[in-house]
Formats: C-alpha cells, structure tokens, sequence
C-alpha cells in the first residue's frame, strides 16, 4: 500500500488536532498554522489526486475491521479533485482575508476562529471523502457548527441575527437529513453507501418499503437544499453572507454550502442510484426550484444597495444553476453542476474579497453611493472585482462562461419541456446578471473623491493583493483551460 | 425648453440613479451602511464630521422616509389586509404541519415493525457480527461500547470534537473577556454581581448536601468510565455524571471555590490532552489498520478493567470532555466565562 493512499486520514487527522490546538495558541501562531495547515492539505490532497488518476479509485479502512463493520473513507478522482480544489479556495480565501480577522474578530477569541477554520476543513474533507452515511451526519454536524461560528466571530448585531437565523434553517436541515438517515437505516440495516445502494436496488425491484424510500430521499433532499440556501430555503443566507468577516462570507459561500451539494450528488448517485432517483421525479423537483432560484436571486439583487449583499443574493442565483444542472437529469448536467461548483467558488470568493477590498478605500462602507471610484482607488480590487463579475455574468475566457456552455450542452441533452425551461432560464438570468453586475461595475468605475480616503499613505495589504492574483489566475484557468477539469469530473462521476 | 413636471420620477431618472447607486424610486426605504453598521463606531463618526454633504441629505430624507414608513406600517397592522395575511398564513402552515405527520406516520406505518428480530437492521451481517464475535474482537464485554470505540471509532472521533466545537462556539459568543490591564470589564462586574445576588452561595442546606453528594457523584462517573467497555455506560455517559456534580459543586459553593481547580486554563487543558490523545491514538490505529499491520495494542482478558486494547484509554479521553463540556456550558451561560 503506497503512503499516498493514507494521506485522506493524515489530512483529516491532522486537521482535527491542528483545531484542537489552535485553541491555545495565541492569534499570530494560531494563524499560522491554519495557513500552513491548509496548505499542506492541498499538497497532500493534489498527491492523491495523481495517485488516484493513475492507479484508480480505492477505499480506505478505518480501522482494524473492513466496512460495514467498521468506517470507511472512499477516495476518486472527483473527491480528489474537489478537495485540492476546496483546499485551495480556503487557503487564498483566508489570505486575502486574514487582515481584517484582526479587527473583525476580538483579540482574545480570535484564536478559536481559527480553530473553527480548522475543523471546517476537517468537516469538508471528511464529508468529500465519506463512503458512510453516518460519518457524514457527524461531520455536517461539525461543519454546521463551525459555520455558525465563522459567521458570528465579528459580534456585532446583525451576526447575530445572521447566525441565529442560519442555526434555525440550518438545524432544521440536519433535522430533516438525520430523520431520512434513520428511515433509510431502519429500511435496508446497512449505514455504508455501497450496502445501501445494493438493498435499495434489490426493493426497487421487488417493489418493497416504496413509501419509506420516497419519504426518506425526499427528506435528505429537502434537509440539504435548505443547507445548501435552495431558492424558498434561502432566507438565511443573505445577512450571513453580508456582515460576516470577509473570509467567513468566502469560505461560507463557496466551500460549506457545496459540500452540503456535494453530500446530495453522493446521497444520489452512490446511495439510491440515479435510475432510482429518476423514477421518482425528485430531480424534476430539484429543477424548479433551482430555476426559480435562479431567477428570484437575480431579481433581488437588482434592488440591492450593498454590494457584499448583491453578491449574496447572486449566490442564491448560482446555487439555483446548480440545482438545475442536477434536475436536468443527464449525465452532463450533473457535470456541469460539479464543474459551476468549482466556477462559482473561485469567482464568489474573490468577489468577496475583492468588495472588501473595495469598501475598505470608500470609508468602511458597502454602500454603492460611496463605493464610486472605489476601482480607481484600489485597482486590484477594482480588477479583480471585474473579472469576478464577468465570471457570474458568463463573458468568455472566465470560468462562469464555461459552465454556462456546459449547462446549455446539458439542457440540449434533456427532455424536450426541460430544453426549452432550461435554455430560457439560462438567458435569462445571464441577462439579470449583467444588468446588476454591469450597473456595478459602472458604480465602482466612475471616478470620484472620496472624502475619507488618503491616497498616500493606502497600499492595498500584501496578502490580499496575492491572493486576488491567485483568484484571477483560478478564474482564468478554469475558463479557459476546463476541458481537462471537465474529464476528470466526468471519469470521477463515471466510476461513483 | 419643456421639462416634464416630475423629472426627477420619471423612467430615465429613476435608471440613471439605480446605475449610479442611488435607490430605484424616490419613496424607496432602505438603511444605509454606516446607520447600520453598529460595530464601526469611527467610521459613522467619520461620516458626520462632513458638514453638507449630498450623502447627509439623503440620509435625512431616509430619516423622514424611515418615520413615515413605520407610520404606515403601524397602520398597516391594524387594516384588514394584514390580518388576512395572518389567518391565510396560519392556515397555510397548519396544513403543510399535518400533511407532514400524516406523511410521515404513512412512512412509520410501512417501515419494519419495531423491535422484531427479523427487520434489516437486526438480522444482517453487521449485527450479527457485532454480537457474535464482538468481545473477541475488540475484547469489550459491553458490545456497544466496542462498537462505538472500535469498530466505527472514526464517527466517535468527530462526534467528540461536535462536543469541543460546541464549547468553543459557546464561548466565543459568551465569553466576557478581561481587560489587557487586568481590570474587569463591566459586563463581567455586572455578572458577578448578579450571580451574587441570584444565587445565595451560603445556601446551608444545599452545601451540607453537595458536601455529601458531590465526591458520590463524581466517583460514579468515574466508575461509569472506568467500565465502560465491561459494563453499561462509558465515557459520554460517565462524563454526563461527573459534569453533573462538578455543576452541582459550581451552585453550592460558587465560583471562587470552583476556580480553585478549574479554570478556563484547566478546561484546554483537559480537552487539549483528552482530544489529541484520542486523536493521535486513532490515528495510529487506523494507519495500523488500514495497512494491514499489527497494532501491538494487547486485547487482555475480556472482563478485566485494563483490557480491551484503546477503549479504556479512549473512554477516559471521551469522559474528560464530555465533563469539562458539560460544566463549561453552565459556567459560561452563567456569567461569561469559566
């Protein structure tokens, strides 16, 4: 057994412990060993992903006793791919932010952020690479936690009213997904995907505990759209995103809701199986909404006034493209999803980074009235911000064009009523997009003074100027460099 | 030339001002950034050292907008529009409720009957295993305990650091902090003294039963650990019970006393210790596992309280922060800190 293959629990392990220890450190060297941390996972993570496209996917035992006796992890390409790919996102997400931590967060507690910062990537980690059911409610359970946390580490009112909100919905989702896991446990007796998978199939055919297995898949779907900020679930989601700390709202928007959609593709491909989900319309379902989603979140966004809630409201949008991709039922439409996952968390994350950026040269506010010609006065920001807003919006050479070009060969895949829905919606919400991206762009690029401004003596901070040319760079090469992205995507859901 | 009347609401106007950041129509109520942004005091203050600015104007015209709005809304609650709202929403909701319990009891009426040996869940390989060869196996007496602590020891690990994760989001929430200069903070004097009031620390009858109660207690919880793997119990449970009398010490006797042997520092400690031995533990053991070697960890005799490999070991480490848990959620949601 070659020492790659145990890195998913070195990473994991290591993690856990690095959070553990975080919480005695103090904030300087509890940050350090966040970033290092994640750096390291990435390395370890992008090792694995070499070994596992070249030997093939393997299963990794936890313990002395082989599943279903004991635990289990599953590592393959996809999961390989979207844990370097998560990785990384945090790594740059928490660079481009760390600045602000120290004001954001008070200074004797900042040091429990970073622990929470540490376990997130554990919960991440652990739910990409879970092969058991089980050990992915515990580990939502530590991500759901670690998200209310990281929201609520800047105290001021509306976090709190933020995670308050966010630990209702979100409760109620793991309430909704424990509840489905107990029924499909009591159904078939097995907690390991592979077993699961084996006794559904068997009852689909003989036509047994039809009404649980419905009750149950239509209970995990629900408990993970409402985590995940599905369009009627998403209320929560905009307070969050808007006032927490920028690297929460980062991490928040592009990592934690996606490993929750990363959870349902497996719930769906590895537990019922997609004939199965198929035959019961569950993605039919998924399809509406998300299309509603895409639509409501950018129509809201038009009427935004803050810029950190403008892009919340276009997150919503973007979950809703996800959801559609998987409603389309086809096998691209699930790997445009996947592949709108990574796009969108590359460019929600810079955009995050990039408004704070923004905010920061137009005296602390997220208002578009005093944002004017903050792109002038920090231009990476302002340049990042751009391309951000070019990715969401779908401009050629970025990475939202490209998965709105999968989606659309998708929907030309599907069934005739989804087509036209699909394709419709698609334009859209592209037009949607641009017209609050564009008018924000405008905002932000007509030259004004800015009272509160010192033009001398402001340099835009070392760390966030690296990680928004880190973003760029992902942007970019996700836009124009997918095809081999898009393969391994489609041979990691070939052999899920 | 002719302008119209209301320029400034017509179509054009209303899209020039939504290009340029500006609210959509004129009655549009909205709080702007720094009305809002109660946690930066300075840039408000920034903001109002401006004496005419076209900003502050608008701000008072959102003021006025502001008041006339709540005006209507205040209105609005008493017309009849809202109140049909209110009945349609409840209505609607308790539909949706008992469409749920109808769906679900559907869903329990078709599910195996409980508790009969021959449901999936009890009659499969897995459990079979578990209670054929599980002392042998993991040399735990009590099954369920080898069960959680050895064979899915992975979801125990997490679920234990669910425990930490929880006592430290807890505590960044509540935690009253001490000045750099070592001066209580207000809050924190505010606490003491409403713990002193609230809670009568010279209570004789409480003492004099915590006096006996509490090393019972305790030396329970330690015994529920200690056979965890022989006997029911075990390190959440076990760890419940200590936690509980710690509380119990905690109201009789108050905060002073408690300090003398826990603190914050005895609570990262404690679980510091407690969680990276687990971990690093686990660690070992499923790196042994999953490659096929020998642990060297010796099984002993099942039965014996230093058997069974790590779950003894293990069982402590749970029992420590389940303890340290318990108590520091009670500390902190008493006075703000432990």
């Amino acid at each position: 057994m070659s020492i790659i293959q145990n890195f998913p629990l070195f990473n994991i392990v290591m993690s856990m412990m690095s959070g553990v220890i975080s919480s005695l450190l103090p904030r300087r060297q509890a940050k350090c060993v966040s970033l290092a941390l994640i750096g390291a996972a990435g390395i370890m993570n992008a090792c694995v992903l070499w070994y596992v496209s070249v030997h093939g996917q393997y299963t990794y035992m936890m313990g002395h006793f082989p599943a279903p006796w004991g635990n289990e992890i599953r590592v393959g390409v996809l999961e390989a791919v979207l844990a370097v790919f998560f990785c990384a996102i945090m790594f740059l997400s928490l660079l481009g932010g760390e600045r602000y931590l120290d004001t954001d967060v008070e200074e004797t507690k900042a040091n429990l952020y970073y622990t929470m910062l540490d376990l997130m990537l554990t919960s991440l980690l652990a739910l990409i690479y879970t092969n058991d059911m089980f050990t992915a409610y515990v580990f939502v359970e530590i991500n759901t936690i670690a998200a209310g946390a990281l929201i609520m580490s800047r105290n001021n009112g509306h976090t709190l009213v933020a995670a308050t909100k966010y630990m209702i919905m979100s409760l109620v989702g793991s309430g909704l997904l424990l509840l489905g896991l107990s029924i499909l446990y009591d159904v078939t007796g097995h907690l390991l995907m592979v077993n699961m998978h084996e006794q559904i199939v068997s009852y689909a055919q003989t036509g047994e505990y039809a009404i649980p297995l419905t009750v149950a898949m239509a209970l995990m779907s629900v408990g993970l759209a409402i985590k995940s900020a599905l369009f009627p679930f998403h209320t929560w989601l905009p307070d969050a995103y808007a006032y927490a700390t920028p690297t929460s709202a980062a991490i928040l928007s592009s990592l934690v809701s996606k490993g929750y959609i990363f959870l349902l593709f497996k719930i769906f491909y590895r537990v019922f199986g997609f004939d199965f989900v198929l035959d019961h319309k569950v993605t039919n379902l998924l399809f509406a909404f998300g299309v509603a989603g895409m639509l409501m979140g950018s129509v809201v966004a038009i009427y935004q006034h803050d810029v950190r809630r403008l892009i919340a409201f276009s997150s919503i949008a973007q979950i809703g493209y996800i959801y559609m991709g998987i409603g389309l039922a086809v096998p691209m439409g699930t790997v445009a999803a996947v592949f709108h996952i990574m796009s969108h968390a590359a460019s929600k994350s810079m955009l995050f980074i990039a408004a704070k950026g923004l905010s920061e040269v137009s005296g602390d506010s997220k208002d578009f009235a005093h944002l004017r010609g903050s792109g002038l006065r920090n231009k990476l920001a302002g340049v990042a911000f751009s391309v951000g807003a070019f990715s969401m919006v779908g401009i050629p050479l970025f990475a939202g064009f490209t998965s709105k070009v999968y989606f659309a060969e998708a929907a030309l895949t599907a069934a005739g009523g989804k087509l036209v829905v699909a394709m419709a919606a698609l334009a859209v919400s592209t037009i949607l997009n641009a017209i609050y991206f564009i008018r924000a762009l405008i905002t932000i690029y007509t030259p004004k003074e800015c009272a509160d401004f010192d033009a001398a003596s402001y340099r835009i901070p070392v760390t966030m100027a690296v990680a928004l040319v880190c973003f760029i760079v992902l942007n970019l090469f996700l836009g124009t460099w997918s095809g081999s992205i898009e393969r391994a995507i489609a041979t990691g859901l070939g052999t899920f | 030339m002719k302008l119209k009347e209301n320029y400034e609401n017509t179509k054009w106007r209303r899209f020039v001002r939504f290009v340029n950041g500006g609210e959509m129509s004129e009655d549009r109520f909205r709080l702007t950034g720094s009305q809002m942004d109660a946690g930066k005091p300075q840039a408000a203050k920034v903001h109002d050292a401006q004496p005419v600015d076209l900003y502050h104007l608008k701000r008072d015209r959102n003021r006025s907008d502001y008041s006339r709005m709540m005006e209507q809304y205040e209105n609005w609650s008493k017309t009849r529009g809202l109140k049909i709202f209110g009945s349609l929403y409840r209505i609607i909701s308790l539909c949706i409720c008992l469409l749920i319990i109808f769906v679900l009891l559907l869903t329990v009426a078709n599910m195996p009957a409980f508790g009969s040996a021959d449901t999936p869940a009890n009659s499969n390989e897995v459990a079979q295993r578990y209670i054929e060869k599980g002392q042998e196996e993991t040399g735990a007496v009590n099954i369920v305990t080898g069960m959680i602590l050895d064979y899915r020891a992975f979801d125990t690990l997490g679920e234990s650091h669910v425990l930490f994760i929880a006592a430290c989001t807890v505590l960044i929430l509540l935690r009253i902090d001490h000045r750099k200069d070592g001066s209580l903070v207000h809050e924190e004097l505010a606490a003491d003294e409403n713990d002193r009031r609230l809670e009568p620390k010279n209570d004789k009858i409480l003492q004099k039963a915590a006096f006996f109660l509490v090393p019972v207690i305790i030396l329970f919880g330690i015994y529920v650990i200690l056979n965890g793997h022989i006997s029911p119990g075990g390190g959440f449970s076990g760890g419940a019970v200590i936690g509980a009398g710690l509380i119990l010490y905690l109201t009789a006797f108050g905060f002073q006393k408690a300090e003398r042997f826990f603190t914050y520092k005895t609570f990262s400690v404690v679980s510091l210790a407690s969680l990276l031995f687990y971990s690093g533990a686990k660690c070992y053991s499923f790196f042994c596992g999953a490659n096929h070697m020998e642990s060297g960890i010796p099984l002993g005799n099942a039965g014996d309280i230093m058997s069974s490999g790590l779950i003894l070991p293990l069982n402590i480490c749970v029992g420590c922060v389940v303890a340290c848990t318990m108590y520091s959620f009670y500390a902190i949601f008493r006075k703000g800190g432990i």
